[in-house]
């Protein structure tokens, strides 16, 4: 059986996630389409993070339900997303052993995984250290190796979680540039952040969130220019907004 | 006090000269130790790995039994084991009763808990730190297991020589299955044991030398693949 040449789109439909009946996340009705980058902005704890898991599908909805390209679902459909975390895990390995096992993963032969794995190395400028233990890189470095990574897996969607807010502004501007790298070889990003500079150099379509409810899904220009929602005008002037 | 001091300098001497039958007895030791703690890693660390895991009816009962095991009296288990081996158990047939295939099986059973119990600690808490990440790779349960005993290793080293130090150390358990026959399954241990009640406290201070000294070994060592592993690894 030959996959579909993309899992897109993903389409939410009423999505809830609650948590001892306490409602987190509620009555998400979305569609994510390939070659867009999606932002996801809100106020801390209005859900972004949860969003991304279920849509990553590392957890489950509690309510309605989340499809790839029409109904697909389940391990076949995982392979195909990345997913890069505010804290990235590294295996006790070196640097190019954390890509290697990625391609065994994917099924790899043995014998390519050395030249493919040097190669997304490279992309992100992390050559020099593929012989290093992935544990003792600094921030910026460890943040790279995770998205050299994900790039060895060849995704189709590329789940960021907040990937710059624990580093340094030189450092959070290469992960930048890398997220650019994706886009432009055709990968979907759907990447949360709070950094609004960031979101408006990366965004073509935000996702806005407030209190576990979908209150924009608007193309990023005209987000920016005016949100619809009195909630992320307030967002967007800098207001404190829950 | 001059007992004390002859026998001290005659253990000494034991130890600088190489004594023979000294050293076929620590020779014993170490080979049965060795190779209980072997086998006792090969069933321990997947089963820790397991327990840690997967979730299955009964497991938090065989976890709590499982580290209760760890301070399982060696007598016991030595009594366990001579009844299974002695002629008329259930594995009479083999003849292993007195040999050191005995008290390897008596040893092993008395480290596997303790190698289970600290691989399925260990295990669980790296699981804490990666299950989202090896969930997100779509790892599979096998791999799951063999990436976390192999990224656990230097802390699943530190199990596992614990485990040879309560082996090297003990007495009952290879006293029992093993008889202590001279030449044939006589250990530092047992002989420490039998030469003290005989009074002759020459060899006994010399074996305690070398156990001490083993026992120390090892555990440098432990502390120093941590350390290095830490620096390293991170």
């Amino acid at each position: 059986m030959r996959a579909p040449d993309t899992i897109l789109p993903l389409e939410l439909e009423r999505v809830g996630f609650a948590v001892g009946g306490r409602p987190l996340l509620d009555d998400i009705t979305l569609r994510l389409e390939a070659g867009v980058r999606t932002i996801i902005l809100g106020p801390n704890g209005a859900g972004k993070s949860l969003l991304l898991r279920l849509c990553h599908g590392l957890l489950a909805p509690s309510d309605g339900s989340v499809r790839w390209h029409g109904a697909m679902a389940g391990e076949p459909v995982r392979r195909r997303q990345a997913m890069v975390f505010q804290r990235p895990v590294l295996l006790r390995r070196s640097a190019v052993a954390n890509v290697r096992y990625v391609l065994a993963l994917g099924g790899v032969p043995w014998r390519r995984r050395g030249a493919l794995a040097m190669e997304a190395l490279e992309r992100f400028g992390l050559a020099a250290l593929a012989q290093r233990p992935a544990r003792v890189l600094s921030g910026g470095e460890q943040q790279r190796l995770a998205l050299a990574r994900a790039w060895a897996a060849g995704p189709d969607v590329l789940f960021l979680d907040e990937p710059t807010s624990a580093l340094d502004p030189a450092a959070a501007l290469s992960v930048e540039m890398a997220v650019q790298e994706f886009h432009a070889s055709g990968t979907k990003i759907v990447m949360t952040t709070h950094d609004l500079g960031q979101a408006r150099r990366l965004a073509d379509e935000v996702v806005f969130l407030s209190r576990g409810r979908l209150v924009e899904l608007a193309p990023a220009v005209e987000f920016f220019k005016g949100p619809a929602s009195p909630q992320a005008r307030a967002f967007l002037a800098g207001e404190l907004v829950c | 006090m001059s007992d004390l001091s002859q026998a001290l300098s005659l253990a000494l001497e034991l130890v600088v000269t190489l004594d023979p039958q000294m050293l076929g007895i620590v020779r014993l030791s170490v080979l049965v130790s060795g190779s209980a703690v072997l086998l006792a890693a090969l069933i321990g660390l997947p089963l820790g790995a397991v327990l840690a895991l997967s979730a299955f009816p009964g497991r938090g009962a065989l976890v709590v039994m499982l580290n209760a095991f760890m301070g399982l009296p060696p007598v016991v288990v030595g009594l366990g084991v001579y009844l299974l081996l002695s002629r008329a158990g259930p594995l009479g047939e083999a003849g292993l009763l007195f040999t050191p295939a005995a008290m390897v099986v008596a040893q092993t059973l008395l480290v596997l808990p303790i190698v289970a119990a600290l691989s399925r600690q260990v295990v669980a808490d790296l699981w804490e730190e990666y299950g989202e990440q090896l969930r997100s790779l779509g790892v599979s349960g096998l791999g799951r297991m063999a990436t976390l005993l192999w990224d656990g290793r230097f802390s699943l080293l530190t199990a596992v020589l614990a485990g040879f130090g309560r082996a090297a150390a003990e007495v009952g358990a290879v006293m029992i299955v093993g008889g202590n026959i001279k030449g044939v399954t006589r250990t530092m241990t047992t002989t420490i044991a039998l030469e003290t009640s005989k009074g002759d406290l020459a060899l006994a201070l010399g074996l305690g030398l070398i156990l001490i000294a083993l026992v120390t070994g090892v555990n440098a060592a432990v502390f120093l693949v941590g350390q290095w592993a830490r620096r390293r690894m991170g």
